[in-house]
């Protein structure tokens, strides 16, 4: 089901069977879900990786540093359903994740 | 009388259920998945001694209920095996959530099924309620008149349901076909073997090369379509049974349609069954024809798909029609059997003929000749306009009052 929302495959299109592709929940926004979003602090953050552990949805993003050692670099927001594990698990003395409402 | 067809058949004495072993035996699957239950036990006892004797290469699966009957062969089929299963009754009840599973992921089992009536009360004996139950599950459902039949059903069965991508159960009437003894014509191993060919899946879990994921939630935006692509599959198989039945009788020279018409074509007067009810209605039919009543006979071989257009045009013609049911559905109207063809007539905008419904034979209870030949007096006189034809659903050979 590769398609956007607005266009949906047809019965024809469909393969048969109720397969399912391996792999597509990349593609489905589950973001628009969110009420709260994670907002994150670069500044505090000390990389812990604890959110990152804890995140149910894989949507905090890392990557290797200059010196090849992993940091959180941002969120994920088509994928982070706002269930505030990150913020909740963030370390208390440093509280780099706080979290947000989407509509104010 | 079973004539050779096949240069190499060979001619056997068997009861049903020995018969649809045997050909389990050929088609050798690679997993069976049964429990056993009357008048249907035979079938997977003796298949399951092929399997302890080395008989057979097939993983044989000994389960705890139908349901886990059912549920193994679906995970086994759905994993890429060939996968067969058999049941009766309460039987094939147990395995109603799993069947509507079967054919919603597309998977083409083959059951071989005995017709035997439901609980309560309980009666191990023929009557066809048991696979009426299960006739919107999206399976096809081929009936057997006799042993040859399905044990011909069985093995055509293997190559219907793969083509179809649908599961397909083939059944016989309990005890009166199950456990009677009858002369049967079986072709060679080889030959059997050739005919359903290796079963190649476009698509099996176990291909780690290429995986994905089955039966997962599918809601408002695609369960429909989903739904539609069976129903469509469901229809299509109508062409996919005629070409195995036209393959089968170029190997074995047995034909096979959807519907089977005996002196049908002039026929004044029609009786519709299915079953083995349909061999005491030919011995009927003979006789009123050596008297010169000019009857005739439609036996529906294939329930599902229903064969709509080919019923329609098959009895256009005939003045007087009685569908025997041998289910009842409790519907407060009519059986299964009479509401599909009465529909396919009036769709096909085929008025001429007055239609009657009979229940007959449930749990068991006897359809002799003599039955049968009071209801083709009875379509006599409906159509000479003797008599009206009843509106509401009769009743064969059961005490009312």
């Amino acid at each position: 089901m590769k398609k956007e929302e607005n266009e949906k495959l047809t019965a024809a299109e469909l393969p048969i069977g109720d397969i399912v592709e391996a792999g597509t929940a990349v593609e489905f926004n589950t973001g628009n879900w969110r009420s709260e979003r994670p907002v994150w602090n670069k500044e505090k953050c000390i990389h812990c990786l604890t959110c990152w552990i804890s995140c149910p949805d894989a949507s905090i993003k890392i990557a290797p540093d200059e010196k090849r050692i992993t940091v959180v670099t941002g969120i994920n927001y088509y994928h982070c359903k706002g269930c505030g594990i990150c913020a909740k698990e963030c370390p208390p003395k440093i509280k780099a994740i706080t979290m947000e409402q989407e509509r104010k | 009388m079973i004539k050779t067809v096949c240069s190499k058949g060979k001619l056997v004495a068997k009861t049903g259920n020995e018969v649809m072993a045997e050909a389990m035996r050929q088609i050798e699957p690679d997993v069976v998945a049964a429990y056993p239950i009357t008048p249907a036990t035979e079938i997977v006892q003796i298949f399951s001694q092929f399997v302890a004797d080395g008989v057979v290469k097939s993983e044989y699966v000994a389960v705890e209920s139908e349901h886990s009957a059912m549920s193994a062969t679906i995970a086994a089929s759905a994993a890429g095996a060939r996968a067969m299963t058999g049941t009766s009754s309460q039987g094939l009840c147990l395995m109603w959530e799993m069947l509507y599973i079967a054919s919603g992921l597309r998977l083409p089992i083959v059951m071989a099924e005995v017709n035997r009536a439901i609980s309560a009360p309980i009666n191990i004996h023929g009557d066809h309620s048991d696979t009426m139950g299960a006739r919107d599950a999206g399976w096809i459902q081929i009936y057997s008149e006799n042993s040859q039949e399905a044990y011909d059903n069985m093995i055509q069965a293997v190559k219907i349901a793969e083509k179809a991508k649908l599961p397909t159960l083939v059944t016989t009437d309990g005890f009166i076909i199950s456990h009677c003894m009858e002369v049967v014509e079986t072709y060679p191993d080889a030959d059997v073997k050739a005919f359903i060919g290796k079963y190649e899946p476009e698509r099996y879990l176990l291909d780690v090369k290429k995986p994905y994921t089955l039966g997962s939630i599918d809601l408002q935006d695609y369960y429909f379509e989903h739904r539609y692509q069976l129903a469509q599959a469901v229809r299509d198989a109508k062409d996919i049974v005629l070409d195995v039945s036209e393959d089968f009788k170029k190997t074995f020279g047995r034909k096979y349609d959807l519907c089977e018409k005996y002196m049908l074509d002039d026929a004044e007067i029609a009786v519709v069954v299915i079953g083995s009810t349909a061999g005491t209605v030919k011995a009927v039919v003979k006789e009123l024809r050596e008297r010169g009543i000019k009857a005739g006979f439609l036996k529906i071989r294939v329930y599902r798909p229903f064969p709509a257009e080919q019923i329609a045009k098959d009895l256009e013609h005939v003045k007087a029609v009685a569908v025997m049911d041998r289910a009842d559905s409790c519907s407060g109207a009519f059986a299964p059997v009479y509401s599909d063809v009465v529909a396919s007539l009036y769709a096909a905008g085929v008025t001429k003929p007055k239609v009657v419904n009979y229940v007959c034979g449930l749990g068991g209870r006897e359809i002799n000749t003599g039955h049968i030949a009071v209801v083709y007096e009875t379509l006599g006189k409906i159509a000479s306009g003797i008599e009206k034809p009843s509106n509401k659903v009769e009743y064969i050979n059961v005490r009312i009052r």
